[in-house]
């Protein structure tokens, strides 16, 4: 019911153009997962609730122009009527009403869909830890429990969620997967968070949402939702790949390259995340259970910095 | 000896610059050829550039203006040509280089040059004549600020030709725009024309508050002032608490390129940040600042040819004062994503869906003066309607993107720009263009031409929907802004539509260029004249005076009663003109040239300031203050008109006003 | 000079309007005034932001600070004095006191630059650490400020020489430079307690 509704919110939208929407998902309409669903619930809430005025006020505007043309001499005319406020209670009142309403679910909304705030699914599922660096113009992906890294491709178990924790060594992107719901910035020094989670098996875009450059326009990764045994497979082929992410590899993945291919790396050495993230801020680092800054112990001594 | 400038900046191997150079120079040689051929560069010299007259500044404004509009549209409809191309492995005909800094421009050209700019001929056209004053309250320094943006905007538009512009969008956010990523001069292009422009922008604003606070007809109480006034001094406001915060957040980004400081870099301590938060402080303030004006116009055109007064008029003052004061209360929207907690992004989500309450009712207001009168199918009751009907759909996407959790997954997609565009075009662009129909009999003495005027707004209004809707789909379908190339199929018979849509409102600027030539040429015939000085029967002081205005714009200054001054003694056979005196000396300022020394110096300084050219921008300071002091020690700034040549003009318009009476 | 008297004269017979200058140009310091309160605004975000280099405790000394505000608010009271005169008409009592207020402005400028060639020569430039580049932007722009008052105050000086009476746009001129004084001082008590002596303690 609801997705036929959405296509016809959608195909209003696109002016009942001669496209044929059919058949087109639209991508964050269309989610995979808890959040996409959410959030797509509540854009059509909030959408219906504000048509509730802006349908009768396009119309009333129209009819109002058409009756009370000047060339309408049949129609009431009176030159020196400007105040009711019967009219202006309503006026006021309407609008005021449909504003408390969105901004209770506004509020609502606002908690439960934190990006911060780990999804209910990790009450019952230990979620799947994923560190992301964004580079001039690529991803990287840091499994720290798997100890393996990749460039641009992200694989992930369906049905268990995901908590990213995410920085820049470059400068500010946002990483986004359409397909999966929300998105956050991606900034150098800092680190935010995202839990997402795939309920469908998929190869789903994922993106930068904020322009960082020139590359930018490549700086696409996909996304691999793939049943637990699959996700166990792609771990095995990433530790059998020859490459490994050391101190001097990471220097040369980290200069400014465009459409970069895809990258394996079997071993990802010492506490990389951290090390990125301390180097803007004097070697400190915010520990992510307690939120006190510590001293990183880089393992990378003879890591090549850019700064 | 000329810092980093050397001929290789010079693009002579990009065709498109090569080809746009040719075709300015070209036209601007034909131009200048014309005047010296006619012999006119005294006379703009003398009548319009040293002109202290708000009213020639104000039709100086909207030249550039419609400068910058061209320009800003035609890198557009570059870039939706572009994305119509650049699909599938296609790179489409601008390369990244290129591509990134047409849409940089194309921001910030239609926000600081188009539509502040316009917006500043309305209030220079309109303010003084519709409070009753002679003149704004610093006539020099109106003169000032239309050189400080003028000349800013030939900066901007120097960088097609001699370097680069910035590719880093249209409020350069760091760390892309720090030195360390973008070395080259675009960014310092942008902060020395977004400074200098910021310049003439915050003396208008000061300037225009001043004239509305001090300078109102007597028995003018607040009350009884226009909406259009109402509407200026809050833009005023905002102009005068937002444009030093912009000023400093671009300094500051300026002096970490100038001397390595650590304001928003990376490294040394820096925040990001808290060039978002400055630069966003200034960014929603400035959006209400282009439409409350644009409301402004709205407030005066509906009653106009509703033959009704405004539905509302204390609702519509507060409403804009709510405005007002909630647009500093909800800068954070810009960036929900940046991982702030539930409670701010919450608090900032609700005080943005609050601001749609009073704009609400501003557009039932217009709705219900309307209601009950005799509505005139008039070309700027088209753009009114169109606006009415348009920006409803602009503040429905607003009110969702304000949805903190919404615009996680909506936040600088094509929605966005599909959004902004819905309220800056829909809203802003329609305001003005309906605003220049108004009171183009006032500016320039003859009507504008309603045919084109109406062929403009129908390819502008269908354009529009068919280049903008798509761009709302295409953000539900997840594709970013500032994309140069994609391979993704659904998205791209969108871009074809998009693209469509471009051409359309294409048509709608060459309608409108060929009704500004139509209505020139046509301007002496018997009813395009504006004889009387009030060709719509309309409400306000400004259409008392003749079209267009003596330069004292009020021989007698006009004694107010009643809310729409005009109206009321239209109907009460009051003789707002004083006819017949006695008339008596009048008291004006004398054209200067300062303000045009002042703004050809800050060029000079800003050009040399980003080649790094240090000797010249210090020569160039010298000669900004230098004519400076010289201004100040000048003692011949006034003259008076005599009694006689007041009486003079003023029996001369009687007698046109019997004519017309007789006929 | 009779043209200014002429000026002054026919505006209090024909303009309906006082002279808004003097409001114009405080409207115009309020504007300013949000300049130095975003600085500060920054100054607040960054002071923490050492990158390993000096704080301001081991910057600051509290001597040269405490001349340096002597000067400044000893030049407000001698430009208070002048403007008394302003009044009374004594043209020459006027250039004596702007000259006095001139020495005490350039004198207050001359410690702040010693006070900033001091630092940069200790490795301790602007460029060293955000807050740094917090502290000098925000002093320097105040000091920037006090240095156009210094071109003003001569301007003045020098439109003031030859003159046998003091004409309304001269004594308006007078009233705006004493706001724009005034307006700085404020200012710089606001960076000395914020700035210096929260950063000491």
């Amino acid at each position: 019911m609801r997705t036929k509704y959405l296509k016809g919110v959608a195909r209003l939208a696109g002016l009942a153009s001669v496209l044929p929407l059919a058949g087109c998902q639209l991508d964050t309409l269309d989610p995979k997962g808890p959040v996409g669903d959410q959030i797509r619930h509540l854009i059509v809430e909030s959408t219906v609730a504000m048509l509730i005025v802006v349908v009768p006020t396009i119309i009333l505007v129209c009819y109002f122009a058409w009756k009370y043309r000047a060339s309408n001499t049949e129609a009431e005319y009176l030159p020196k009527w400007s105040h009711s406020n019967k009219i202006e209670v309503a006026i006021w009142g309407i609008p005021t009403l449909i504003i408390l309403f969105l901004a209770v679910i506004t509020y609502q909304t606002c908690h439960s869909l934190d990006p911060y705030r780990p999804l209910d699914e990790e009450a019952q599922t230990k979620p799947l830890n994923v560190e992301v660096v964004a580079l001039d113009w690529k991803w990287l992906f840091i499994y720290p429990d798997e100890g393996i890294a990749t460039v641009n491709q992200l694989a992930i178990p369906v049905n268990q969620p995901v908590h990213f924790v995410i920085t820049s060594d470059a400068v500010m992107n946002s990483f986004f997967i359409p397909r999966l719901g929300s998105m956050i910035y991606a900034m150098a020094g800092m680190q935010t968070q995202l839990h997402l989670m795939a309920t469908e098996p998929g190869d789903y875009l994922g993106e930068s949402a904020n322009y960082s450059g020139r590359g930018f326009s490549d700086m696409k990764f996909r996304t691999l939702a793939m049943p637990k045994d699959q996700y166990d497979a792609w771990v095995e082929k990433v530790r059998s790949s020859s490459d490994q992410l050391d101190g001097q590899t990471y220097a040369r993945l980290a200069a400014p390259s465009e459409a970069e291919p895809v990258k394996y790396f079997s071993h990802v050495e010492g506490n990389l995340f951290d090390t990125i993230v301390a180097k803007y801020n004097n070697g400190m680092v915010m520990d992510k259970s307690t939120g006190k800054m510590i001293q990183v112990q880089s393992a990378m001594s003879d890591m090549n910095m850019k700064e | 000896m000329l810092g980093r400038l050397s001929f290789a900046d010079i693009p002579v191997d990009v065709p498109i610059l090569v080809g746009t150079f040719l075709g300015v120079a070209i036209i601007g040689i034909t131009v200048l050829g014309l005047i010296t051929y006619y012999g006119k560069w005294g006379y703009l010299w003398k009548e319009w550039f040293t002109s202290v007259d708000h009213k020639r500044l104000a039709i100086m404004y909207v030249v550039v203006g419609l400068l910058a509009l061209a320009r800003g549209f035609a890198d557009a409809i570059m870039m939706r040509t572009q994305l119509a191309l650049a699909y599938a492995g296609n790179p489409g005909y601008l390369p990244p280089h290129h591509y990134d800094q047409i849409f940089s421009a194309h921001g910030t050209i239609m926000i600081f040059f188009m539509a502040m700019v316009i917006m500043t001929a309305l209030f220079n056209l309109i303010v003084p004549l519709q409070i009753g004053a002679r003149d704004v309250a610093f006539p020099f320094l109106n003169n000032l600020s239309f050189w400080m943006t003028t000349v800013a905007f030939a900066l901007i538009n120097l960088s097609l030709f001699v370097g680069e512009f910035s590719q880093c969008g249209w409020l350069a956010y760091p760390p892309l725009s720090e030195t360390q990523f973008s070395p080259g001069v675009g960014v310092d292009y942008y902060i020395w024309a977004v400074q200098l422009s910021g310049v003439g922008t915050l003396l208008t604003g000061v300037n225009f508050f001043v004239t509305i606070v001090k300078m109102r007809a007597p028995g003018m109480t607040w009350m009884k002032l226009p909406v259009f006034c109402w509407t200026a001094l809050c833009a005023c406001v905002l102009i005068m608490v937002a444009f030093p915060v912009l000023t400093v957040a671009v300094a500051l980004l300026g002096l970490d390129r100038y001397f390595g400081m650590h304001f928003f870099t990376n490294d040394g301590g820096g925040n990001q940040m808290l060039y978002l938060d400055l630069i966003w402080a200034w960014g929603h303030p400035e959006v209400y600042i282009l439409i409350i004006p644009a409301f402004g116009v709205f407030s005066e055109v509906v009653p106009t040819f509703s033959e009704k007064p405004l539905f509302g008029y204390a609702t519509m003052v507060y409403a804009t004062c709510a405005i007002m004061v909630l647009s500093f209360l909800v800068w954070v929207h810009h960036f929900f994503t940046m991982g702030a907690g539930a409670d701010v992004n919450a608090f900032f989500g609700i005080m943005t869906m609050v601001i749609s309450i009073p704009t609400g009712v501003k557009l039932f207001n217009w709705m219900f003066t309307m209601y009950k009168g005799r509505v005139e199918f008039h070309a700027t009751m088209y753009w009114a309607i169109g606006f009415m009907i348009t920006f409803s759909i602009g503040g429905m996407t607003g009110v969702m993107m304000a949805i903190p959790a919404a615009d996680f997954v909506l936040h600088n997609s094509l929605f966005l720009i599909a959004h902004f565009h819905n309220v800056i075009i829909g809203g802003v662009y329609f305001g003005y263009v309906c605003g220049m129909n108004f009171w183009a009999p006032k500016a320039l003495g003859f009507k504008f031409n309603e045919a084109w005027g109406k062929r403009a707004f129908w390819c502008w209004f269908v354009g529009f929907y068919v280049a903008f809707m798509p761009l709302y789909v295409l953000g539900f379908d997840g594709m970013t802004r500032r994309m140069n190339h994609y391979d993704n199929p659904a998205w791209y018979p969108w871009m074809l539509v998009a693209e469509v849509g471009a051409v359309l409102i294409f048509f709608g600027i060459a309608c409108q260029l060929i009704q500004i030539y139509v209505s020139i040429r046509d301007r002496n015939l018997a009813e395009n004249v504006d004889v009387t000085g009030d060709p719509w029967n309309a409400r306000s002081l400004e259409w008392s005076t003749s079209s267009p205005p003596p330069p004292y714009n009020f021989a007698i200054i006009p004694h107010i009663h009643e809310l729409d001054a005009f109206m009321h003694d239209k109907e009460n056979g009051i003789d707002t003109r004083h006819a017949g005196g006695p008339y008596e000396p009048i008291h004006m300022p004398k054209n200067t040239a300062a303000g045009f020394f002042i703004g050809a110096f800050s060029f000079v300084l800003g050009f040399a300031a980003i080649w790094y050219i240090w000797w010249l921008a210090a020569i160039a300071l010298v000669g900004v203050f230098a004519t400076v002091i010289a201004r100040s020690a000048n003692h011949d700034v006034d003259y008076y008109i005599p009694a006689e040549e007041v009486a003079r003009i003023e029996n001369e318009h009687s007698r046109k006003l019997m004519a017309q009476a007789a006929e | 000079m009779a043209h200014d008297t002429t000026f002054a004269d026919a505006h209090s017979e024909h303009e309906h309007h006082e002279l808004p200058t003097v409001f114009g140009f405080w409207v115009y310091l309020m504007t300013d005034c949000i300049i130095f309160g975003s600085l500060f605004a920054v100054f607040a975000v960054l002071h923490n932001q050492f990158n390993g280099g000096p704080t301001g405790k081991e910057l600051f000394e509290l001597s040269g600070l405490a001349m340096e505000t002597a000067l400044l608010l000893i030049s407000s009271i001698t430009y208070g004095f002048g403007m008394i005169a302003a009044h009374k008409g004594e043209i020459k009592s006027v250039m004596m006191w702007l000259a006095v207020t001139f020495l005490l402005g350039l004198g207050f400028v001359f410690l702040e630059l010693k006070e900033f060639a001091h630092m940069i020569a200790e490795g301790a430039g602007p460029d060293r650490s955000a807050f740094l580049s917090a502290f000098f932007t925000l002093v320097s722009t105040h000091g920037l400020h006090v240095s156009c008052g210094l071109i003003w105050i001569v301007t003045l000086i020098v439109q003031l020489a030859g003159t046998t009476a003091i004409s309304e746009r001269m004594m308006n001129k007078l009233t705006m430079l004493s706001l724009f004084w005034h307006f700085l001082d404020i200012v710089w008590i606001c960076v000395f307690t914020y700035v210096y002596l929260a950063s000491m303690i």
